[in-house]
């Protein structure tokens, strides 16, 4: 599962636990499309995920005003996105401590019908 | 269309009816892979995404991976969404670019407000008007599809649908359900006067809606709902000709050479004498 999907799954699963495999592929640089998704995801969440994963990449804990015209920052901001993959680990709900589990990087989300 | 066993929904839940054999099929049967890239086309076609912009969309059912492969073709980043593990598994295989959630779709997207661009789904909405629990309800697992579908799209984006659908009314109950969740839009049909090639396309709008795109082979439909009658000069002696030609006319003997050409047989060619009237003292 790569980042930016983690990123925009809804409040109930955001933090990333015991990742225990992760996965680096490569994905061509699109900058258009990177600075378009910036506005959309949560920067806090994202550099605590890729902190976790130990995929950090020199991510400035705030968001810098003008990363729209600094590319060396996209390609930075698009290796966490989109090239680095979680393939073994938990995803865990804030709220409800509920696990879901993420295998071969398909992240599990059924839920039980008492759950819905 | 009636009960009919050879609708799969019928026969098992998804997440048992795609099983390994089954998801096989979508990798080795060329007619199946060809069939859903095609419709996965036409469903892009009908999103009317901005062009050449990178879009982050949404595939449903998304299953091996086979429209998802289109949208990677076009340029596109997809997240799809599946419940059947036995796909996803050829899907890993395949080594397909999106990213694969395991997920039931009647109980919602789970993704924020705005995320995707788009959503395509081809050929999985119809499951959900079956209850294969004892707590399934489909008018409300629609609901809860659509409903959490809407807020994860983005103002002004599409979410284009191909399904099968059984009778007119689990058509009606799909689209009183996506009404209900704050859609616009409506069914775009495919060659409607053909049985086998026809295709239904639910196209759902958020926000602001353009005009519903029109179905491929429909123009000879619209034609007859014109809003006032014609007027002719011609006269109709020959009412029920539907389009031949008289017969013995000369276009009547050409179109005929012509037919008998096509079949490969043996015809002489067209010359000024043919068809051409006899003189009277003959």
């Amino acid at each position: 599962m790569k980042l930016l999907t983690h990123n925009m799954l809804t409040s109930h699963v955001k933090g990333v636990t015991k990742a225990t495999e992760v996965k680096v592929t490569d994905v061509d640089f699109n900058s258009e499309f990177v600075s378009r998704m910036i506005p959309k995801i949560e920067w806090s969440v994202l550099v605590e995920a890729a902190d976790t994963l130990g995929h950090l990449n020199d991510l400035p804990r705030d968001l810098p005003p003008d990363y729209e015209s600094s590319e060396d920052f996209l390609r930075k901001v698009h290796h966490v996105l989109l090239e680095v993959e979680v393939l073994e680990g938990n995803l865990k709900c804030p709220e409800s401590g509920r696990e879901f589990p993420i295998t071969k990087g398909v992240p599990n989300m059924l839920l039980n019908e008492d759950e819905v | 269309m009636s009960f009919s066993c050879r609708r799969p929904e019928h026969k098992a839940p998804p997440e048992v009816y795609y099983n390994e054999e089954e998801a096989r099929k979508y990798t080795q049967n060329s007619r199946m892979i060809e069939i859903q890239s095609q419709m996965s086309e036409r469903a892009v076609e009908l999103l009317s995404l901005p062009e050449n912009q990178s879009c982050f969309l949404l595939d449903i059912g998304c299953g091996s991976g086979l429209s998802g492969d289109y949208l990677s073709e076009e340029g596109h980043y997809w997240v799809g969404l599946d419940i059947s593990t036995a796909m996803l598994d050829v899907a890993l295989e395949r080594e397909v670019e999106g990213d694969l959630v395991l997920a039931d779709m009647g109980h919602g997207v789970p993704f924020r407000a705005g995320t995707f661009d788009g959503c395509i789904s081809i050929s999985a909405l119809q499951w959900l008007c079956n209850a294969d629990k004892k707590s399934h309800s489909p008018p409300k697992r629609l609901y809860r599809f659509f409903s959490t579908l809407y807020s994860s799209l983005a103002r002004g984006s599409r979410a284009v649908f191909q399904i099968y659908p059984e009778n007119s009314d689990q058509l009606e109950l799909i689209t009183s359900q996506a009404m209900k969740a704050g859609f616009t839009g409506g069914m775009v049909v495919d060659y409607p006067n053909s049985a086998k090639a026809k295709k239904f396309f639910l196209c759902l709008f958020v926000g602001v809606s353009g005009a519903l795109p029109k179905g491929l082979g429909s123009e000879s439909v619209e034609k007859g709902v014109a809003h006032q009658a014609m007027f002719t000069g011609e006269r109709t002696r020959f009412k029920n000709l539907k389009g031949k030609s008289l017969k013995k006319s000369k276009d009547w003997i050409l179109e005929k050479k012509e037919r008998r050409r096509r079949q490969g047989r043996e015809v002489r060619a067209d010359t000024k004498y043919t068809g051409r009237q006899r003189k009277a003292r003959f």
